[in-house]
């Protein structure tokens, strides 16, 4: 698809809409009537199932996600006033859609006649608008609209931060406080966020469209990024017992998945649903009972979700079958798919591992990754081998506050019996990380390499 | 969390009625849209239970019983598993299936700590 004329079509509106509802049970329980509190949950979940293809077709159609993001919630408005008395539609989301269509409509014809009367900007805009059949756009909601949300929500104008608050927003159908709660920030800094992040995309004039050509790698590779942030918040994420940053992993894996079936042709795609998958399969197994981290060779491979890995190598299979050399997140899902494959942690294929981490380091060469190289390296050919590798890195200016480099150093030095300074390279390790049971982890080692010591 | 849904779709109707070309397009439709939205992780339909084996566990006892089986109208002839947000996601979702018949139950399946 390309960028047509209609989909130049620009409004400026920003008005914000922040927090401007909200909806389910607390609300419903207040009203301790429970045909209103059925009513109000089904709803919920019918917005969570139907918003962003709702803003997307309406981004469509008026041009900025704010604008759209307002109709959708004008039409869920409407929907909690009438469906709770009326009775849940047949077709809820095809209601939704024609309520906000009717907005919509108004919106343009309102905006068109006040364009009229700038004559020059309103010659523009019966250009842009030519051809455009305002009904039919709106009523094939297509699966190009959702692609181009996800393009236009993390869009490269804007920040990291943004992309990953207004994606999770328009795409994940989240509000503003469980975004909040997710990222351990108060609601306010992320609905300022979100305002500012609709606010750039309008004044830049950020065309809603499904990039093509040159464009296309870097502004899916920003799509990558994000959905990939979004599963690592959760993935890291050991404070607190809060269901929502768990269930970041299970949002960022959606998101890979729709994206997958929206771009079935893309390799990376699928190359990092397959990351995805094959990571989380190791979330049960990567905690021990007392919250405690348990590092991947340790894990007990039982708990391991077999649904998930089958999962993640069908898509790294995807993105294989697909030609053309690996990416940066398949060739890490193809690492994630050796151990998945191996039955126990001795049966690891570490030379594929280190192969594989040199293409990887070629392709998107960084300190992180040549220290996971090291790793590798150290299990495949010896200790030895993967320490000079490391003390290469030592020097790094990247790494001198990373806990991981001297955890590794000091892992390595323990294999070849140079207990002293591996118990100083575990205290170090210790000393840097701010996350609790992982001190604790380290300065367990670092206690074992000094009785290590003392026995040897 | 995830879903288990299975299809109480009873046998007799299954074997007897093989669906119409209509109906299938209408039902691989709905799977479609189910696996584009991120939903569907697994799915999968069952022989009858003419071919299907019971084992009954009394103590150190192990009773092998051949199908078919009587209590047709709980026996499972598909199953669905889903990856939703709440179990209401899944019946707003279920109710969209393109089924004249039969009863579907969703049930969650338990989660370990972590996810």
């Amino acid at each position: 698809m390309t960028a047509g004329p209609s989909r130049s079509v620009r409004f400026s509106s920003t008005r914000a809409c922040e927090g401007a509802f909200t909806i389910g049970p607390r609300n419903a329980e207040a009203s301790a009537d429970p045909g209103r509190l059925e009513a109000h949950r089904a709803i919920e979940a019918i917005w969570r199932i139907e918003s962003a293809r709702l803003i997307a077709g309406l981004a469509r159609i008026v041009g900025d996600i704010g604008t759209a993001e307002e109709l959708a919630q004008d039409a869920l408005v409407a929907a909690l006033e009438q469906w709770p008395a009326d009775g849940v539609p047949d077709r809820p989301g095809a209601w939704l859609m024609g309520t906000a269509k009717h907005r919509a409509i108004d919106l343009i014809r309102r905006r068109k006649a006040l364009e009229r009367k700038h004559e020059e900007i309103g010659r523009d805009v019966e250009q842009a608008q030519g051809g455009l059949d305002v009904d039919t756009a709106i009523d094939e909601v297509v699966g190009d609209d959702l692609l181009g949300l996800i393009f236009m929500a993390c869009h490269p104008l804007l920040s990291k931060d943004a992309r990953v608050a207004l994606t999770l927003r328009v795409l994940g159908g989240l509000t503003t406080e469980e975004i909040a709660r997710a990222f351990l920030v108060p609601a306010s800094t992320i609905a300022q966020r979100i305002v500012r992040a609709k606010r750039t995309l309008a004044e830049a004039h950020a065309r809603f469209e499904v990039p093509a050509g040159a464009e296309r790698g870097a502004r899916l590779a920003s799509v990558l990024e994000v959905i990939y942030l979004i599963f690592n918040e959760g993935y890291s994420a050991t404070a607190g017992k809060d269901w929502i940053r768990p269930a970041l992993c299970e949002e960022a894996l959606r998101l890979g998945r729709i994206l997958a079936e929206l771009a079935p042709t893309e390799p990376e795609v699928h190359g990092l649903v397959a990351l995805m998958e094959i990571q989380a399969s190791r979330l049960r197994a990567r905690m021990g009972p007392s919250g405690e981290p348990v590092l991947l060779l340790d894990q007990d491979r039982s708990r391991w979700d077999r649904l998930l890995i089958r999962r993640g190598l069908g898509a790294l299979e995807r993105a294989e079958s697909l030609g053309g050399a690996l990416g940066p997140y398949a060739l890490q899902a193809a690492i994630a798919a050796c151990h998945a494959r191996a039955t126990t942690a001795a049966e690891t294929d570490w030379p594929r591992i280190v192969a594989l981490y040199d293409a990887v380091a070629q392709l998107a060469p960084s300190p992180v990754i040549e220290l996971n190289r090291a790793v590798a390296v150290g299990m495949a050919f010896g200790p030895a081998a993967g320490l000079e590798l490391v003390d290469a890195l030592v020097a790094e200016p990247s790494l001198t506050s990373y806990h991981l480099l001297p955890a590794v150093r000091g892992d390595l030095l323990r294999k070849l019996g140079r207990h002293e300074e591996a118990r100083a390279e575990f205290d170090r390790a210790a000393s840097l990380t701010e996350n609790v049971p992982e001190r604790q982890l380290l300065l367990r080692r670092a206690a074992e390499c000094a009785a290590g010591r003392m026995a040897g | 969390m995830r879903v288990l849904i299975m299809a109480k779709e009873g046998e007799q109707t299954v074997a007897a009625t093989p669906p119409t070309p209509d109906a299938m397009a209408e039902y691989q439709k709905f799977n479609e849209e189910l696996v584009k939205a991120g939903v569907v992780l697994e799915a999968g339909r069952l022989h009858p239970s003419s071919q299907g084996k019971r084992v009954r566990f009394d103590g150190k006892k192990r009773t092998v019983i051949d199908g078919p089986f009587a209590e047709t109208k709980e026996l499972v002839a598909g199953y669905w598993l889903w990856q939703v947000r709440s179990i209401d996601e899944a019946l707003e979702w279920l109710k969209r299936a393109p089924y004249d018949g039969g009863t579907f139950e969703i049930r969650e399946v338990l989660e370990y700590e972590g996810m």
